[in-house]
């Protein structure tokens, strides 16, 4: 079931089009990665989707029903974080719930306050002002109020930004939890691959507003196209090695000593095997997921990486 | 020049005499008040000022041989012009040294009345000249007008009712010359101004103070720290 | 709505930028009242020095009623400041701690929640003026007791029976509540164009001050928009202290001099407010929030 259906939304500031005849659609259950570099139209789109911007054009549907002529029925069903968790910081974190529940349109407990701080891991602060909240407690906080009404979907926009490792895990572990143990369907943007990868199920890539990619995030990611960075006792070396073997018709150009080429997850143990017999120690070989690779794949970087594609 | 001399020494005696019998007639009138020692009065004071704006207010007076006299606001703000004038009958006429001079007859209201003028004999006396117009039958003051030094000119008519024995007015009505009084609109904070009628009828005209007395307590023997 | 306004109220008094305007209304008339309890009678004397002249006012003139009216009178040229650190504070302050975005997503419509910010901010001001009645009549008037009201306006002077003041001061205080709402209005509308607090408090002064100005000046250029302008209207509270008075000049209890030019400046302020919250609201259910 379609829970999300957008077709050819365009958003015009000005002279900027900062979201171009975007479609996609979100099924039901789907963490939904949402990606695209800063700037790339995932914020617009976004705020689209919770009426914060009116779209110059298209259509957005959800629930299946119309956004602009259901808004609040709409509403009702959806929670979310949009960039900064911000929050009435001279309010405790249960009186900043219980506001936002309220206008959520529900009257809730003390109880049902308590377990959402629970979830999220902040019931012993309860009562404390939320200016005295780290950055993930604050993030924390925001998917609170985002589940406090028990929405079916949530929205949560660059959820782990200015967070820690720990955060970003926490945030991970949460969002995972809410899909399988909660059965929500939550839609996640980022500008990491490594953050999408790791939780999406399905995925949509875009880039000046318009859509690159949506997939399955199992097909997006295929094993046998995986970026290697190499690193050996003797980069330039190695380089020269691989360059003139069967291995080299995937060697991107050497930049700052870097090796990086793209492997079949399956040949990796032959290939260090390779080098070794070449008297090439290898340190490490390492996969990479920044999106900025996959964007070489698939845009500007195609020059270089062609052949990863083909 | 035998008939000059004639119509000359007529004329002095006629004239002598006359100022003899103003002189007689303010007696008789400050005689009969003399009989008053003290009294206290109650009355209803209305001020009729064109700037000024205020409610009929409660009034006590107090007043005491020979020129005493306090009034009391019996709660409320009063406003009274300045210069200490007492209003009361005594200070017209309790001066001494003063010279009365007979200016023929008036009529006040209905009453005919004589006009006689007082000229104090001091020198350095505020009142300059003080025009009473006495009621003959009852030797009472109906109207008196004062011109003082630093005060300027001032009226005051009386109304008898039941104390008209005692020489004491149930009314009277003291008016006096007002000057225009303008405040900048800075200390006031009022940005409209009043409008050009309201202005012009505020321009020239008397100030008038009413006082109605309800009753009197005559020689009831009032202390003297009253007027402390 | 109701549910709406209640948070927005909630909101505003656990701020304490909201008790700091009681506060200093506060310390403000209890200057005031210390100031003219120790040296009232100088006071008196400065305002009366022209009329002292010709005239002898006699009774209590530093009484509750008097002292409320002189704290009016230099209070209610301050209060907008107060008023428009909660009102101008409204939408940009949301925007500047990012909450507006997600107040709203909540299921709303924006102008519901306007509207509810809007009357949030009316309830501030009432109460607020409550606080300074509170202070500056009944405080006054236990501490100073009460007598006439004695009031020097620029032409004329007025006392009002001790009787008939109290009335007076519900209605001056009712139109002063319209006056104020006037420059919360004013501020909520210029906090829609800003994503910090300070750009519209400052801008809300400048435009009462600016406009005062204009209203006090007397010259023909500005006489013609004079009576278009909101602060020419906000001071009408004072001809709630002026009364009608018979041909024999006796006061006439319980009667307004000009009852219409109450009723028209109330008519110019409401005209505003309406105009202030719509053009607040029309301009804002079309913007991109992208705070």
């Amino acid at each position: 079931m379609e829970i999300v259906k957008v077709e050819a939304l365009t958003k015009k500031f000005d002279q900027l089009t900062a979201v171009n005849q975007l479609s996609f659609s979100v099924l039901s259950g789907d963490v939904y990665g949402f990606l695209g570099q800063n700037g790339a139209g995932k914020s617009t789109t976004i705020r689209m989707l919770l009426t914060l911007i009116t779209p110059t054009a298209g259509e957005i549907q959800i629930f299946g029903l119309s956004l602009l002529k259901h808004r609040k029925e709409i509403l009702q069903q959806i929670g979310a974080v949009i960039e900064k968790p911000d929050v009435y910081k001279y309010l405790s974190a249960y009186e900043n719930l219980t506001l936002f529940a309220k206008l959520s349109g529900i009257q809730p407990t003390r109880t049902m306050i308590m377990e959402q701080l629970e979830i999220v891991g902040l019931a012993h602060r309860a009562n404390d002002t939320v200016k005295t909240f780290s950055q993930g407690m604050k993030q924390r906080l925001g998917i609170a109020i985002a589940l406090v009404h028990n929405p079916q979907l949530i929205i949560l926009d660059e959820p782990t930004n200015g967070l820690d490792p720990q955060g970003i895990a926490d945030i991970r572990n949460l969002i995972l939890n809410l899909s399988k143990q909660y059965k929500k369907t939550v839609i996640v943007s980022s500008h990491l691959l490594s953050e999408i990868e790791q939780i999406a199920s399905r995925i949509l890539i875009i880039d000046k507003g318009r859509k690159l990619v949506e997939d399955h995030a199992a097909s997006l990611f295929d094993p046998s196209k995986t970026i290697i960075e190499l690193d050996t006792n003797n980069n330039e070396a190695a380089y020269n090695i691989l360059s003139n073997s069967n291995w080299g018709n995937t060697l991107q150009p050497i930049r700052n000593g870097q090796i990086i080429l793209q492997l079949n997850k399956l040949d990796i143990p032959l290939f260090n095997q390779y080098l070794v017999s070449k008297d090439i120690a290898v340190y490490s070989l390492q996969p990479r997921h920044s999106l900025e690779d996959y964007f070489l794949q698939i845009t500007a970087g195609k020059q270089h990486v062609e052949a990863f594609t083909n | 020049m035998y008939k000059f001399l004639l119509l000359v020494f007529v004329f002095c005696y006629i004239n002598v005499n006359a100022q003899e019998q103003a002189m007689q007639l303010v007696q008789k009138v400050k005689a009969k008040l003399d009989v008053v020692n003290d009294y206290t009065a109650e009355g209803k004071m209305r001020t009729d000022v064109t700037f000024i704006k205020a409610p009929v207010g409660k009034v006590k007076v107090y007043y005491k041989k020979p020129n005493k006299f306090r009034l009391e606001r019996n709660g409320g703000i009063s406003i009274l012009p300045k210069g200490g004038i007492s209003i009361n009958i005594s200070s017209m006429i309790v001066v001494n040294g003063y010279m009365a001079l007979d200016a023929g007859t008036a009529v006040v209201g209905t009453t005919n009345t004589r006009v006689i003028k007082l000229l104090p004999n001091a020198e350095n006396s505020d009142i300059i000249l003080s025009t009473l117009y006495i009621d003959e039958a009852n030797l009472v003051i109906r109207k008196s007008v004062t011109t003082t030094r630093e005060n300027g000119t001032y009226e005051m008519e009386m109304f008898y009712g039941k104390f008209i024995s005692y020489g004491l007015p149930d009314k009277v009505i003291f008016s006096f010359n007002t000057k225009d009084y303008k405040l900048p609109k800075g200390v006031t904070l009022e940005l409209d101004d009043v409008d050009q009628a309201t202005k012009e009828k505020m321009k020239g005209k008397k100030g008038k103070v009413e006082i109605i007395y309800a009753n009197y307590a005559i020689n009831s023997g009032l202390a003297e720290s009253i007027f402390k | 709505m109701w549910k709406h306004l209640q948070i927005e109220l909630y909101k505003i008094f656990h701020r304490p930028r909201t008790y700091l305007a009681f506060a200093a209304i506060t310390a403000l008339i209890g200057v005031i009242q210390l100031g003219l309890k120790v040296d009232g009678k100088e006071y008196t004397e400065f305002v009366m020095a022209d009329f002292a002249g010709s005239f002898s006012v006699d009774g209590k003139i530093l009484n509750g009623y008097f002292i409320c009216y002189v704290i009016l009178q230099l209070l209610l040229v301050h209060v907008p400041l107060l008023i428009a650190l909660i009102a101008a504070d409204m939408i940009s302050g949301e925007a500047n701690m990012g909450t507006l975005r997600l107040l709203l997503t909540k299921p709303q419509s924006r102008t519901e929640i306007l509207l509810a910010k809007f009357f949030a901010s009316v309830i501030y001001t009432i109460l607020l003026l409550i606080w300074i009645a509170i202070m500056g009549l009944f405080l006054s008037m236990a501490i100073f007791g009460t007598d006439d009201l004695f009031i020097m306006k620029s032409s004329y002077v007025v006392v009002v029976k001790s009787s008939d003041v109290f009335w007076r001061y519900c209605g001056a205080f009712c139109f002063a509540a319209l006056a104020m709402t006037t420059v919360a209005a004013l501020g909520f509308f210029l906090s829609f164009f800003a994503e910090n607090s300070i750009g519209p408090i400052v801008a809300t002064m400048s435009v009462i001050i600016v406009c005062t100005i204009l209203s006090t000046m007397n010259i023909p250029l500005f006489n013609l928009i004079k009576p278009y302008l909101f602060t020419s209207h906000m001071v009408t509270w004072k001809e709630f202290f002026d009364f009608k008075v018979n041909d024999a000049n006796e006061a006439i209890i319980g009667s307004i001099q000009y009852p219409e030019k109450i009723i028209k400046s109330a008519i110019v302020l409401v005209l505003h407010i309406i105009g202030f919250v719509a053009g607040g609201i029309w301009y804002f259910k079309k913007k991109d929030v992208l705070s």
